[in-house]
C-alpha cells in the first residue's frame, strides 16, 4: 500500500480514521502512484468498473418489474416495454450494457495479452480476472434466458445439454440443473435468482482484482519495473482520473448510439417470439461474446471431446502466466511474438465469425483450422517463443528513452511530448 | 518433555481431533444435502407421468407431435417403403447399432423422444440426407427409425416408455 503516512488533517477525521481507516484507503487511492506513460488501452479497468455497476443498476429496477415465471416472463419484458415509465430506455441499456461490458472486457484482456500485464508478479491479478471472465459469461448466459423467448429457451436448452455430455453422472446433472425432465418454469427462476447473485460476487472479485493490483502497481507500455513513486509515476488523481473520464465519455458514445439508434440490432429477431418447447428456430446462436468458443464447441466431431475444448480454450488462459516462457513483457519489445499476437487477434475474429455461420462445408473446416491454430498459439508458440526469440533492449526506465538514451523510441512515442514539457 | 514417547504416537487428542472433524463434515454434508436436491424435479413435475394420445385419425405417412413431461414426443405412422428402408439397413453401418424391429415393435407406428440427443434441439421431421429427420442446430441426420446416421448427435433419439391401451389410444409413460 502506500509508502508513507497518511495523517487527516481535521480533528474529527483524525478521531475517525484511527477508529476506522476509511481515510487512509481514500488517501491511497488517490495518491497512487500510477506510470506516467500509460496509454488509452489501460482506461478499460476503469469503463469495466461503469459496465459493472450501469448492469448491477439498471437490473435493480429492471427486476421491480420483471417476473420470473415461464408464464408471464415475456409478457412481463413487453410489458416492460410498452407500459413502464422509461422502461424500455432501462432494458435497452442492460440488454446492449451487456454487450459493451463484453466489448471492454475484450480489449482489457487484449491489452494484457499485448503487453504482458499477466506476468510475474501480477499472475493473480489475472486469474482473477478469468474467474470474473468466466462469472461474466454465467451472468449473460442467464440473463438471456429470462425474456423467455425462442432464442432464451433454445440457447438455455443447449447451453445445459452440455453438461449431458459428462459421463455416467450427465444426465442427473442436467435433470438437476433444469429441476424437471427439460427447461422449464423451475429452471427460468433458478436462473433469475443467480443472475441476480453473480453481478454482487463480480463485484467482490473487482475488489480482490484491485488490491491485487496495487500491490506491484500498474504495469505499463513498456513493460518494465518501475520505482514508485518517482520521476516515472503520476498520482491517481488527477492524472489518471482524468484520463478514464475522458476515455469513459467516448465510450458511452458508443453506448449511446446502440442504445438510442440500434438497439435490437445485437439481439435476435427470434427472442421477440415467446418460448414454445415444440419448436426450434432454424439457426440457434448465441450472443456475439460468445461465438469463438461456440465455433470451437462445433468444430469438434464428438460431443463430450466438443465440450472439453470449448471449456479448455478458457481455462488455458489461466496458465498464460506459466506458458509464456518470455522474461520481457512488453510486445513492443518482441518482434516475433507481436506479430504472432496480431495472427491470434484474427483467429479469434474469424472463430467468431464462423461461429455464427452454418456448422458445414468450408464454414467448418476454418473453424477447425482456426480452432487448432488457437490451441497452438497457447501450448506450441507462446512456450517456444521465450526461447527462441531475440528480443529487443529495454529501457533503464520510462524516461530513458524520452531522453534519448535508447533506441526504443517507440515504446514511448505517444507520451513523448508530455515528458518533453514535464522536463 | 518427559513425555516425548507419547507425542510421537497417536494419543487420545489425535482421536478427539480426528472424531470431531469426521463428525463435523457428516453434520456439514447432512445440512448441504437439501439445498443441493431442492434443485432436483418436485413431486409435482414427477407426477406428470403420463399422457394418453389418440392416433386414430393419422394416416400413413403423418405424423404428430405431444409434449410429455416438457418434451416433444413423436408420434410417426411409417409408409410401407419407410419401414423397408428402416429395416434392411446393415445394422454394422449404424453409429448406435439398433435394431429396426426393436425400436418400434409395431412396424407401423414410430414412438419416440424428439429430442437430438446432441445438445437437445428438436429436429425436422420428413428432413435430411436419410429421409427421417434433421437437427437444424448442429447439422445431426437421423434415418426412418430416428436412428443417428450422421453428424455430431452420439445415439439415437430415444424411445419412451409407451403403450397401446387400445388400437386408437397411444399412452406414453
Amino acid at each position: 500500500m502506500s509508502d508513507h503516512e497518511y495523517t487527516p488533517s481535521s480533528k474529527f477525521g483524525k478521531w475517525f480514521n484511527d477508529r476506522l481507516p476509511l481515510l487512509t484507503l481514500a488517501n491511497h487511492l488517490t495518491d497512487y502512484p500510477t506510470p506516467k506513460n500509460l496509454n488509452y488501452w489501460w482506461t478499460f479497468g476503469g469503463i469495466l468498473t461503469f459496465c459493472l455497476i450501469t448492469q448491477i443498476v439498471t437490473g435493480l429496477v429492471l427486476a421491480m418489474h420483471y417476473i420470473a415465471h415461464a408464464d408471464m416472463a415475456f409478457s412481463s419484458v413487453e410489458h416492460i416495454m410498452r407500459d413502464v415509465n422509461y422502461g424500455w430506455l432501462l432494458r435497452y441499456v442492460h440488454a446492449n450494457g451487456a454487450s459493451m461490458f463484453f466489448l471492454a472486457v475484450y480489449i482489457h484482456i487484449f491489452r494484457s495479452l499485448f503487453y504482458g500485464s499477466y506476468k510475474s508478479p501480477r499472475e493473480i491479478i489475472w486469474i482473477l480476472g478469468i474467474i470474473i471472465y468466466l462469472l461474466m459469461m454465467a451472468a449473460a448466459f442467464m440473463g438471456y434466458v429470462l425474456p423467455w423467448g425462442q432464442m432464451s429457451f433454445w440457447g438455455a436448452t443447449v447451453i445445459t445439454n452440455l453438461f449431458s455430455a459428462i459421463p455416467l453422472v450427465g444426465e442427473s446433472i442436467t435433470t438437476w440443473l433444469w429441476g424437471g425432465y427439460s427447461v422449464d418454469n423451475p429452471t427460468l427462476t433458478r436462473f433469475f435468482t443467480l443472475h441476480y447473485l453473480i453481478p454482487f460476487l463480480i463485484l467482490g472479485l473487482v475488489v480482490l482484482h484491485i488490491w491485487a493490483l496495487h500491490v506491484p502497481g500498474n504495469n505499463n507500455p513498456v513493460g518494465i519495473d518501475i520505482k514508485k513513486p518517482s520521476k516515472d509515476t503520476v498520482p491517481f488523481h488527477p492524472y489518471i482520473v482524468i484520463k478514464d473520464a475522458f476515455a469513459l465519455l467516448m465510450f458511452c458514445i458508443v453506448f449511446a448510439l446502440f442504445v438510442f439508434y440500434q438497439p435490437n440490432i445485437l439481439g435476435h429477431a427470434d427472442n421477440y417470439i415467446e418460448a414454445d418447447p415444440l419448436v426450434t428456430p432454424a439457426h440457434i446462436v448465441p450472443e456475439w461474446y460468445l461465438l469463438p468458443f461456440y465455433a470451437i464447441l462445433r468444430s469438434v466431431p464428438d460431443k463430450l471431446m466438443g465440450v472439453v475444448a470449448m471449456l479448455s480454450a478458457i481455462l488455458i488462459l489461466a496458465a498464460l502466466p506459466w506458458l509464456d516462457t518470455s522474461k520481457v513483457r512488453s510486445a513492443v519489445f518482441r518482434p516475433l511474438f507481436r506479430q504472432f499476437y496480431w495472427i491470434l487477434v484474427a483467429d479469434v475474429l474469424i472463430l467468431g465469425y464462423v461461429g455464427a455461420m452454418p456448422a458445414e462445408g468450408l464454414y467448418l473446416l476454418i473453424a477447425r483450422v482456426a480452432t487448432a491454430y488457437y490451441f497452438a498459439h497457447f501450448l506450441i508458440i507462446l512456450p517456444v517463443l521465450g526461447w527462441k526469440e531475440k528480443t529487443t533492449p529495454l529501457p533503464l526506465s520510462i524516461t530513458e528513452p524520452v531522453l534519448g538514451g535508447s533506441p526504443n523510441l517507440a515504446a514511448a512515442r505517444s507520451d513523448e511530448k508530455i515528458e518533453k514539457t514535464i522536463k | 518433555m518427559s513425555d516425548q514417547k507419547d507425542e510421537k504416537k497417536t494419543n487420545r487428542r489425535d482421536f478427539l481431533f480426528t472424531a470431531t472433524a469426521a463428525a463435523g463434515a457428516v453434520g456439514v454434508g447432512a445440512a448441504v444435502w437439501p439445498l443441493v436436491d431442492q434443485m432436483n424435479p418436485d413431486a409435482s413435475v414427477k407426477a406428470l407421468a403420463s399422457t394418453e394420445v389418440d392416433v386414430s385419425s393419422m394416416q400413413p405417412g403423418q405424423s404428430l407431435t405431444v409434449l410429455w413431461r416438457g418434451k416433444p414426443v413423436f408420434i410417426k405412422r411409417r409408409t410401407e417403403d419407410e419401414i423397408k428402408k428402416a429395416r434392411t439397413v446393415d445394422i454394422n453401418d449404424l453409429k448406435h447399432p439398433e435394431k429396426d424391429e426393436d425400436r418400434a415393435k409395431n412396424p407401423e407406428w414410430l414412438v419416440m423422444l424428439g429430442i437430438c440427443t446432441h445438445l437437445g434441439c428438436v429436429p425436422l421431421t420428413d428432413k435430411g440426407d436419410y429421409d427421417g429427420w434433421f437437427c437444424p442446430c448442429h447439422g445431426s441426420h437421423y434415418d426412418t427409425s430416428g436412428r443417428i446416421r450422421k453428424g455430431p448427435a452420439p445415439t439415437n433419439m430415444e424411445i419412451p416408455k409407451y403403450e397401446f391401451v387400445n388400437t386408437n389410444t397411444i399412452k406414453i409413460g
